[in-house]
C-alpha cells in the first residue's frame, strides 16, 4: 500500500508544472492544456483522500471537476478560435485591447 | 508490484507534464497531456477508484483531448504564427514563485499525519457505489451541472459564430 503522502506530493508536482505552464507559455492552446493539468492534479488528491478516508465522495467530486473541465474546454477553445479569426494569432499576450 | 506501478506511472506522468510545457508544437503538447492523463487513470486504479479511472479515459483522454486536437488541426498553425521564443524577467519571477509555493505546500503535506489508509468495502469505487451516492446525496449538484453544461454549449455556439 502506497502512503497517501506520495500521491499528494505527486499531485503538488503536477499542479506546479501546470502553474509554470500558465506563467511561462504564451500559446493560448498550451495555456489551456496547462489548466487541464492543474485540474487533474487536484483530481488525483481528491481520489487519494477518498481512498484514505474510505469515503466515495471524493470520486463524485472528480466527476464534477471533469464535467466543469469539459465545459471550460468547450468555451475556451471557442474563444481561441474567435481570437484566431480576428487577429490571426493564438498568442495570448497579443490580445491586449478590449475593443474589437 | 503496486510500488513499481506507482513509481512508473508517477515518473511517466511528471516527464510528460514537463514535455507538455516544453514542446513548441501544440500537437506534441497535446500528446504529452494525453500520456499524463492516461498515467493518472492508472494511478486511480491503484487507489481503487475504478469508475473515476474509466471516466478519466473516456471523458478526458477521449472526448476533451479530441476537442483540443481537433482545434489544433482546424487552426493549422504555421511556424511563424507560433511566435519567436521570448524571454522576459516576468516569466522567471512567475516560475520561481510557483516553485516556492509548491515547496511550501510540500512541507505542509510532509508534516501531516501519515496514518495508514482505512480498509475499504468490497465495492468501493465501483459504478454501483459511486452511482448510489451521486443520485441520492449529490442529486441537486448533479442537476445543476446539467445547466452548466447547457450554458457552456450555448456559449460555445455563440462564440463560434462568424460575425461575432
Amino acid at each position: 500500500m502506497i502512503p497517501t503522502v506520495y500521491y499528494l506530493i505527486l499531485s503538488t508536482i503536477l499542479f506546479t508544472l501546470g502553474v509554470i505552464g500558465v506563467m511561462v507559455r504564451r500559446n493560448g492552446l498550451v495555456v489551456f492544456m496547462s489548466i487541464e493539468l492543474m485540474l487533474n492534479a487536484v483530481n488525483l488528491s481528491f481520489v487519494a483522500f477518498a481512498r484514505k478516508l474510505g469515503a466515495v465522495d471524493g470520486h463524485i467530486f472528480v466527476f464534477f471537476v471533469m464535467a466543469i473541465a469539459a465545459a471550460e474546454a468547450a468555451v475556451g477553445l471557442a474563444l481561441i478560435i474567435a481570437l484566431f479569426r480576428h487577429r490571426t494569432t493564438v498568442q495570448v499576450d497579443e490580445a491586449n485591447v478590449l475593443k474589437g | 508490484m503496486v510500488e513499481f506501478l506507482f513509481f512508473a506511472f508517477a515518473a511517466v506522468a511528471v516527464v510528460s507534464a514537463v514535455s507538455l510545457i516544453w514542446q513548441r508544437n501544440p500537437v506534441a503538447s497535446a500528446i504529452s497531456l494525453v500520456v499524463t492523463l492516461a498515467c493518472q487513470a492508472g494511478l486511480f486504479v491503484l487507489l481503487e477508484a475504478h469508475f473515476a479511472a474509466t471516466m478519466q479515459i473516456l471523458v478526458y483522454t477521449g472526448a476533451i483531448m479530441v476537442l483540443f486536437v481537433f482545434v489544433i488541426m482546424l487552426l493549422n498553425l504555421q511556424d511563424h504564427e507560433l511566435g519567436a521564443p521570448r524571454y522576459r524577467p516576468f516569466k522567471f519571477v512567475g516560475g520561481a514563485l510557483a516553485l516556492v509555493s509548491a515547496a511550501l505546500v510540500a512541507v505542509t503535506i510532509l508534516k501531516t499525519d501519515a496514518a495508514k489508509a482505512t480498509p475499504v468495502a468490497e465495492n468501493f469505487g465501483t459504478i454501483e457505489a459511486v452511482g448510489l451516492e451521486l443520485f441520492s446525496t449529490y442529486l441537486f449538484p448533479f442537476e445543476v451541472l446539467s445547466l452548466v453544461l447547457t450554458a457552456a454549449i450555448a456559449g460555445a455556439v455563440i462564440l463560434g459564430k462568424r460575425d461575432l
